[in-house]
């Protein structure tokens, strides 16, 4: 079990996931979107092999209405 | 007439910028920028839901980065490192696009321009290889800073943001334009398609506005009246106005040659 900080909601997961199996459980994977992960940007390149960690906090987002 | 507006190397042919904001659907959306003939078109970053919604429709499926600039924006950034953050992940979101645009707010109710944060993030942004374009107060001094910087284009306010106030300070808009070897463009305050044309006939390289647009009884009649402002005042600046003649008149008609002379 691991606790992350996800757009500033505290979530649960069961095991540790890789951000890739993360946005695949959300029905995110695929969409335009970006990660960021304790301050750092995750490359697109690289959400498949980035293991999500205890403690992690994420920014995932989109692209929006604005002017 | 080749008269295209050219930002970081690159060449557009509208000199008429537009938001993706307030609009009703995004059938509004896309229908209102289209008729804007506008390729340049903001965006702003948010958090995405995180399966609560699962299907929820794109922006960026109604207006593809393929076929329009995408100009992410930092609004309601109200600190050069959150501006800088934000700007970061729009670049991992379009795939290492370089274009931005940088806004660094200093109070809600008047959505001013933080200066002394936004020339912070500029130079960091510019450092890290963004072409950074900048929302800034009508202030010719800090305008100049921006571009000695390394800004690729300096955007003074005309009126407050959203207030469709109109072009409210000519004088200050003319010292900017009149200095500056970027381009500079008009971001906020215009409200209808005059105000479009005046920051035009002032020398501006071209306008970005959203509200004035998207808060019109028709949006896509607007925008479209907008897309023939910004040219029709281009093609005035370019032509080159006539000079004022203060209180004296000069007849458009002979003065001789008149019946009963």
């Amino acid at each position: 079990m691991i606790q992350l900080i996800i757009n500033g909601q505290p979530e649960r997961l069961e095991q540790a996931l890789t951000v890739h199996a993360l946005l695949e459980a959300r029905q995110l994977a695929g969409k335009r979107l970006a990660v960021e992960r304790n301050g750092e940007i995750v490359p697109k390149g690289r959400h498949a092999e980035t293991l999500l960690a205890d403690g992690d906090r994420l920014e995932i987002v989109v692209a929006v209405g604005g002017g | 007439m080749n008269d295209s507006l050219v930002i970081a190397g690159k060449s557009y042919g509208s000199r008429l910028l537009v938001g993706t904001g307030k609009y009703k659907d995004f059938d509004e959306t896309r229908a209102a920028i289209d008729a804007s003939g506008a390729e340049i078109v903001t965006v702003a970053i948010r958090r995405t839901n995180i399966g609560q919604n699962p299907g929820e429709p794109n922006l960026l499926d109604v207006l593809p980065p393929e076929k329009f600039t995408i100009l992410p924006n930092t609004a309601g950034c109200y600190t050069a490192d959150d501006a800088v953050r934000t700007l970061r992940l729009a670049r991992e979101l379009l795939d290492g696009h370089a274009l931005v645009k940088l806004e660094v707010l200093g109070d809600p109710k008047t959505l001013f321009p933080n200066m002394p944060e936004t020339l912070k993030a500029a130079e960091v942004l510019v450092k890290d290889g963004f072409d950074v374009m900048v929302y800034c107060a009508d202030d010719p001094i800090q305008a100049k800073m921006l571009e000695d910087m390394g800004c690729a284009a300096v955007m003074p306010l005309a009126s407050l943001i959203g207030s469709g106030m109109g072009i409210l300070n000519p004088w200050n808009l003319r010292l900017i334009i009149d200095q500056a070897n970027v381009p500079v463009l008009v971001d906020a305050g215009v409200g209808t398609a005059s105000d479009a044309a005046i920051a035009m006939e002032l020398g501006c390289d071209g306008v970005l506005m959203n509200t004035a647009i998207a808060h019109a009884q028709n949006p896509v009649l607007m925008a479209s009246a907008m897309k023939k402002a910004v040219e029709c005042g281009r093609e005035a600046f370019l032509a080159g106005r006539m000079p004022r003649k203060f209180y004296t008149a000069d007849p458009s008609s002979p003065t001789s040659g008149l019946i009963g002379s």
